[in-house]
């Protein structure tokens, strides 16, 4: 579904990516673990077409395409999804018109019907439940004074609507109290599936007691320098990126 | 280039959707001001001798003005020498009596405005008096209007027809020394709308003016007096554009409205005259004197404007909360982009007891367009228990544009309370990208951000007014995708 090839990346003539590969098959879930700095935020980014990385090597294809040469939200159309780190406040723009407006813009992109206001709602209030959302805050503007929950739990909510094959999960986990990510794991587990592969980014090992991945790699200094199972993140989480960073120095 | 650039500089190409020029014959006076202009204008028009002398002594005083230059805005100095101050689509006889006499190719103005009479009045229930360089030509509905009493016509066939309603209100709201552009309004004005609603009688149509200006280098002077009898209610709409042309154009209107005890105006504009172009050239400039009188206890008055053209706005919809237990409200849209300038605001006056006014205004900038909102809440030593609430909201797009909050408070009265709060935001390369990541095209993520910004204020338009709000809203801001 989705291969990176030795894929450079740079902001303001900074290399970030070094020669970064990784292959994604159909339903697996990947975990990107790395150090502050590794360069986790910016592969997610750049997959998802951010402006101000400047590509320098590589390439990315999803299920055959180029995605580099594609808009932000051509790739959405195709099934991209980039759950945010700090997603953003729009005052003003009602939470379920955003939803609805982008449902739609990604089903006329992938040449379905839209969905009229009585489906979507019924399946806005269906999938609202999978994250526990509270109603209150789909009449809301978007992510507009939400907690730090509540809005990774918009994020989700989101994704569950938009069915995306590809979601990159940008440390969801961050300022998670411990309820909320049992919520959050919960609804991205829900939507796991046989044609849907998740990229979780995190810092910590934590997040992957709830959602098991299939696969686990290390990214140090822009370039993944050991993959393994879960054994791999609970390795890392008692001895830390340390060892991993001279390994990979030497 | 970032996106943001981009979608300045696309804002300031993007041409004038409504720039097309319609070829009627008109009656146009030599360009200049003076006596006997003013005496030309009174003696096409008809008027009664007491009209003449207002204008005449308007004028006098309007020599001893200067032209005022507290705005923040920025012009050469006007010639009005070089201003042509009336101009009269030419008519066969005395005007025509339905639409069918009216001259098809305004009629194809008005529909390549996408606003034709006749739909409006099948769909919309909306009687028109439209306005078309300085003229009415078209009035409908009146009689169903007359039916319950309600007086919707022009400036000119008021004079004609009702001159003692106009003789006792005209002037009293807004008086002719009030300002240099009032007062130059007073002396030359050619024609405009009245609006008498008795008694008890709720209007059963919304009443809805369009202006347009159309011949190159003629000053608009639009006069409009709506008066509110006790009990009374009325919703105006005034919507404006204009053909595109070089010359700047000057129009300087002024609109008063009267309301007796308990009765209601609400008074919507959508204006979206030529704004020039890229460098700021053509655009017209619209310096408007606009004040509504609550005399009555328990009146009410409420202010909406979408300001989406002009090269200059010079613009302050006011109240008078004379009457005890009045309210006066201004919801204000304004958008400035290219090199547009907009210094507008409200004035709220309060005089009686327990008087309210709300405050709503959202200022857009984008391109080098500056934006300012300037507005007097005062509060007199009668005005027992007053309230006022103001909240000023600017939005910038890129970085070459501003936004300037000038607000004014008087207090001497210590039982009244004033609340202002102002916010300045901008649309962020983050917000874009949430949207873009979702699916949502650039153009659409701003609009829809916009929007959003603007939605406090759009929803106190009448319905389809403000579905053409947000048209005129998209339109303005279309091509901001990179």
């Amino acid at each position: 579904m989705l291969s990176i090839k030795n894929l450079h990346v740079s902001i303001e003539d900074k290399a970030i990516l070094k020669g970064l590969n990784l292959e994604i098959a159909a339903g697996e879930v990947h975990a990107v673990m790395g150090p502050n700095g590794s360069g986790k935020s910016t592969l997610s980014h750049v997959l998802a077409g951010r402006e101000g990385y400047e590509i320098t090597d590589g390439e990315v294809l999803f299920n055959g395409e180029d995605l580099l040469s594609l808009e932000p939200e051509q790739r959405a159309r195709l099934g991209i999804f980039l759950g945010m780190q700090y997603p953003v406040e729009l005052p003003g723009v009602n939470n379920m018109t955003f939803m609805r407006e982008s449902l739609n813009a990604v089903r006329r992109g992938r040449g379905e019907a839209e969905l009229d206001a009585v489906a979507f709602m019924k399946r806005v209030r269906e999938k609202a439940k999978l994250v526990e959302l509270d109603d209150r805050l789909l009449k809301r503007s978007v992510n507009a004074g939400f907690s730090g929950g509540e809005k990774k739990r918009n994020e989700i909510l989101q994704m569950a609507m938009l069915e995306p094959q590809l979601a990159i999960l940008d440390e969801t986990d961050s300022g998670l109290d411990i309820d909320a990510l049992r919520v959050i794991s919960g609804g991205v587990n829900a939507l796991r599936s046989p044609d849907r592969s998740i990229i979780l980014i995190t810092h910590y090992q934590r997040l992957l007691d709830y959602i098991q991945p299939d696969f686990v790699h290390v990214l140090v200094d822009g370039r993944i320098v050991r993959s393994g199972d879960k054994q791999l993140a609970l390795e890392l989480e008692k001895k830390g990126y340390g060892w991993i960073e001279e390994e990979a120095a030497a | 280039m970032s996106s943001q650039q981009q979608t300045v500089d696309e804002l300031i190409r993007s041409d004038y959707e409504h720039g097309f020029v319609t070829a009627i014959e008109s009656d146009t006076v030599p360009p200049g001001l003076n006596e006997s202009v003013i005496r030309t204008i009174s003696a096409k028009k008809n008027e009664p001798e007491w009209m003449l002398t207002l204008r005449l002594q308007a004028y006098q005083h309007w020599l001893t003005m200067e032209h005022p230059d507290w705005a923040h805005v920025q012009h050469p100095p006007i010639d009005f020498q070089a201003v042509s101050y009336y101009s009269a689509p030419k008519r066969k006889e005395d005007g025509p009596q339905s639409l069918d006499e009216v001259d098809p190719q305004l009629l194809d103005a008005y529909n390549k405005l996408g606003i034709p009479l006749e739909e409006q009045k099948a769909l919309a229930g909306v009687a028109v008096d439209a306005v078309f360089d300085s003229v009415s030509v078209a009035t409908t509905f009146r009689k169903n209007l007359a039916d319950v009493g309600v007086i919707f016509c022009s400036m000119s066939e008021a004079v004609q027809e009702y001159p003692e309603l106009v003789q006792k209100y005209l002037g009293t709201v807004v008086p002719y020394k009030d300002n240099f552009f009032a007062c130059l309004n007073a002396a030359v004005f050619t024609d405009g709308t009245f609006v008498y609603i008795p008694e008890g009688v709720r209007c059963p149509m919304e009443l809805s003016t369009y202006f347009r200006i159309n011949e190159a280098n003629t000053g608009q002077f639009e006069r409009t007096l709506i008066i509110a009898e006790a009990g009374s209610h009325v919703s105006y709409l005034e919507g404006c554009t204009a053909p595109m042309r070089d010359e700047n154009q000057l129009h300087a209107a002024v609109v008063e409205l009267i309301v007796m005890d308990d009765a209601k105006i609400k008074y919507s504009t959508v204006q979206n005259w030529y704004p020039g172009d890229a460098e700021g050239r053509g655009g017209i400039y619209n310096f408007v004197t606009k004040r509504g009188d609550c005399r009555g206890a328990r009146s009410h008055i409420s202010w909406t404007q979408v300001e989406t053209g002009s090269a200059i706005t010079w613009k302050y919809p006011s109240c008078i909360l004379r009457g005890d237990d009045s309210v006066g409200e201004f919801y204000s849209v304004a958008v400035t982009r290219g090199m547009q300038q907009a210094d507008t605001g409200t004035k709220m006056i309060h005089l009686g007891r327990n008087t309210r006014s709300t405050i709503v205004s959202k200022g857009i900038s984008a391109g080098r367009g500056q934006n300012t909102y300037r507005g007097l809440v005062r509060m007199t030593p009668r005005a027992e228990n007053a309230r006022n609430h103001s909240q000023c909201d600017s939005l910038l797009i890129g970085d070459r544009c501003g936004a300037h909050t000038f607000p004014y408070i008087e207090v001497r009265n210590p039982t009244a309370k004033v609340e202002h709060e102002a916010t300045t935001s901008k649309i962020g390369d983050d917000q874009l990208f949430y949207c873009r990541q979702r699916g949502l095209s650039e153009e659409d993520a701003v609009s829809m951000i916009v929007n959003g910004f603007c939605k406090e204020v759009f929803n106190e338009l009448p319905m389809e007014f403000a579905v053409e709000a947000q048209k005129l809203l998209n339109l303005t801001l279309e091509g901001a995708v990179g």
